[in-house]
């Protein structure tokens, strides 16, 4: 079976094309990129107007199943992630049960298989039950196809477990996935502390929280030359310890999130629910940072942290109410509209941070347009304005503050 | 002039002018509380409801009291004898009060922001009787009553507020209040109860009480809880009297004509001294009179009426 993609503007950072190009695909693979390809055989894609790219790369989806599926499930997630453009995520391990072995992680690949309609790649546990105490059988669980570790969301505080995770996760190449928050520091914490968390009366989240432990995971990552990847930065201080790593050429990436790029702690005060997040939407000069951190390089990709939750998890006090913002759907039009056509960020950027960024954080063979790779296409069109409209979420999640 | 808010939230979101309206509405109210027959049918046929989710001996028999002088039909809604206790939702209790046909709730709510997300899904006015850390607004009314009273006028005074500023919503909803009359507001207190960003608000921090309160008109003293002691915020109860404690000798610092408030409970001997809190400067009593009075102003703007209605 041929599909040819005629006329569109192809982007494809990592061969550095940015041209009026047609993309050939054979069978699910894509077979020629080139100028004004002639096939009268396949289905042809009037791309004119638009932007044909590598498919998207979402490195932090939490899909909820197994265990909460009334929040999200691979069926419902993988659908959203196709509307937003992703044809690739990562989902996260705090699920019910974690995936820490083998049988968890093999359950989710198969259910994606089965139900899904996009590649999702697992993230395994670092620590046994996410506990914190024991490390899970790495070696395992790369076999049963997870791309990286994570105790996300329940971050890492002994920096002993931390080091050894780093250590034996470089055996195999695994990025270890850190979500950087001191715990002592946040407890009760319900926004950015700051100005506006005084007056709202919210109990503040300093930005210390998370720098401390960008700070302690680059020392980590040093001693024991092993990748560590930031996940959703969000601070000014986490961007400056992450770019003077890079700059000695520790093996150090991070992501940040479309929320934390375009959203400040001033929208809490509705007490809206739907703006409670962790790491919490930060001030004006952090989202300075965080900008000149995706220009410079500091920032290897954009990651949703698609946070899926329910109704009645969200429509409730604020500080009973659960973190998390669904993403997946409004991210690519988020960072277009908010940087892209506001002159911030250029599109090839864009694309490259949604792209190679993420594949190349991973170490997977995905985000270009390779002759020969997998079909992965995700095709943008720039003149095209829609309400946010989180009742049409794809998404069990309607958890949105766009 | 009417109120023209469906919910009383917080300061912040009132003009000058609206304070002034509720504080002026108050007068009359006051002359009400002090005659022999203290009811009066202005809110006749009008029901509201207290749902208090945090303790109050003051603020909750306050608005109550004042709801029955004006003649509403007034309810409290005991929470913790209530179906909270049994699990069900903020949403659902307050739909269950809703369609039992009142027109005016009264929340206290331990977390900030409550009162908003309940105006946001009820159609009954709300007042917020005190919500977490954020705002206290009729308490500050209260507050800028009293001090107008005795003083005339709130215009350019110099006021104090010392304490634990970092979680109080009395001194916050003060400071807004204060502020739009052009006072000069000091806040003072320990340096791990006082966030560095509160002078944002337009006041100036103090960590020395002398200093703070020195040639103010009025110095407002909040209570400090216990529980901040016990999660590390200062060493002791004895060294917070030491060094923050208002007695009639550091009052010294002060004019001489300083008014002292305190929104109660007082501990007394932590921050402020028996001699002081029963002495001719402190309106601590009065305070709570004019409670009443603010709150009959409110509840009867609120559910209705206008200031001449109820002058005539």
């Amino acid at each position: 079976m041929k599909l040819l993609i005629k006329g569109g503007r192809v982007v494809d950072p990592a061969n550095d094309i940015d041209a009026v190009m047609d993309v050939l695909i054979e069978d699910g693979i894509i077979s020629a990129v080139q100028v004004n390809i002639l096939d009268r055989e396949g289905t042809v894609i009037d791309a004119a107007g638009k932007i044909v790219c590598p498919g998207f790369i979402d490195m932090h989806v939490h899909l909820r199943e197994p265990g909460f599926e009334y929040k999200e499930d691979i069926a419902t997630g993988t659908r959203a992630a196709a509307v937003g453009g992703f044809t690739t995520v990562c989902c996260m391990p705090n699920t019910n049960p974690v995936i820490d072995n083998a049988a968890v992680a093999t359950f989710v690949r198969e259910r994606a298989a089965k139900a899904g309609v996009v590649n999702v790649l697992p993230i395994g546990c670092i620590s046994k039950a996410q506990a914190g105490h024991e490390l899970t059988e790495m070696a395992d669980l790369v076999a049963a196809g997870c791309v990286a570790v994570s105790d996300d969301g329940n971050p890492v505080s002994d920096a002993s477990l931390m080091r050894n995770a780093l250590d034996y996760a470089k055996m195999f190449e695994l990025p270890v996935l850190s979500h950087c928050e001191e715990r002592s520091l946040t407890k009760n914490g319900q926004m950015h502390e700051g100005y506006f968390s005084i007056l709202y009366g919210l109990k503040g989240i300093p930005a210390a929280a998370e720098e401390l432990m960008v700070g302690r995971d680059i020392k980590l990552a040093e001693m024991t030359d092993a990748h560590v990847h930031i996940c959703h930065a969000s601070t000014r201080g986490s961007m400056e310890l992450i770019r003077e790593a890079k700059s000695r050429g520790l093996k150090v990436t991070a992501e940040v999130t479309p929320h934390h790029l375009v959203l400040t702690d001033e929208i809490v005060g509705d007490y809206d629910a739907d703006t409670k997040v962790n790491p919490p939407l930060r001030s004006e000069e952090h989202l300075a940072a965080l900008l000149q951190g995706l220009l410079d390089g500091t920032v290897d990709c954009i990651a949703t942290d698609h946070a899926p939750h329910h109704l009645e998890s969200k429509d409730c006090e604020y500080d009973l109410a659960a973190f998390g913002i669904s993403g997946l759907e409004t991210a690519a039009a988020v960072v277009m509209d908010g940087l892209v056509n506001t002159g911030w960020l250029d599109l090839v950027r864009m694309v490259e941070l949604f792209t190679i960024g993420p594949a190349d954080v991973l170490g997977i063979d995905k985000g270009t347009l390779d002759v020969g790779t997998d079909a992965d296409i995700t095709i943008l069109d720039p003149e095209l304005t829609k309400v946010v409209n989180p009742a049409e979420f794809y998404s069990k999640g309607k958890n949105t503050p766009f | 002039m009417k109120f023209e808010h469906k919910d009383l939230l917080g300061i912040k979101q009132l003009s000058r002018e609206e304070l002034e309206l509720i504080l002026d509405t108050a007068v009359p109210m006051k002359d009400i509380i002090k005659r022999d027959i203290k009811k009066v049918p202005a809110l006749r046929g009008k029901a509201m409801v207290t749902v208090f989710y945090e303790n109050s001996t003051r603020t909750r028999t306050s608005f109550e009291i004042a709801g029955k002088y004006l003649s509403a039909d007034t309810v409290n809604l005991a929470v913790s004898t209530s179906s909270v206790q049994k699990g069900e939702s903020l949403r659902d209790t307050i739909k269950t009060i809703e369609v039992m046909g009142f027109d005016l709730m009264v929340i206290r709510h331990s977390m900030s922001g409550t009162p908003h997300y309940i105006a946001r899904n009820t159609n009954l006015r709300v007042i917020n009787a005190g919500d977490g850390t954020n705002e206290h607004p009729t308490q500050a009314l209260l507050d800028m009553y009293s001090i107008r009273e005795k003083k005339g006028r709130l215009e350019g005074l110099k006021v104090a507020i010392v304490g634990d500023i970092l979680h109080s919503r009395v001194a916050r909803s003060n400071i807004y209040g204060l502020s739009k009359f052009g006072c000069e507001i000091r806040v003072v207190g320990p340096s791990t109860l006082m966030p560095p960003e509160i002078e944002k608000l337009g006041v100036k921090s103090y960590f020395n009480l002398e200093q703070a309160i020195d040639g103010v008109d009025v110095i407002n003293i909040l209570r400090i809880q216990k529980e901040r002691q016990q999660s590390g915020l200062f060493p002791s109860l004895d060294e917070y009297a030491n060094l923050y404690m208002l007695s009639p000798d550091r009052l010294r610092r002060a004019k001489e004509d300083v008014l002292v408030l305190h929104p109660g409970p007082i501990n007394r001997g932590v921050e402020i001294s028996s001699a002081l809190a029963d002495g001719s400067p402190s309106l601590i009593n009065e305070q709570v009179t004019n409670g009443v009075a603010v709150r009959m102003a409110l509840l009867f703007l609120m559910m209705g009426g206008s200031r001449d209605e109820i002058i005539n």
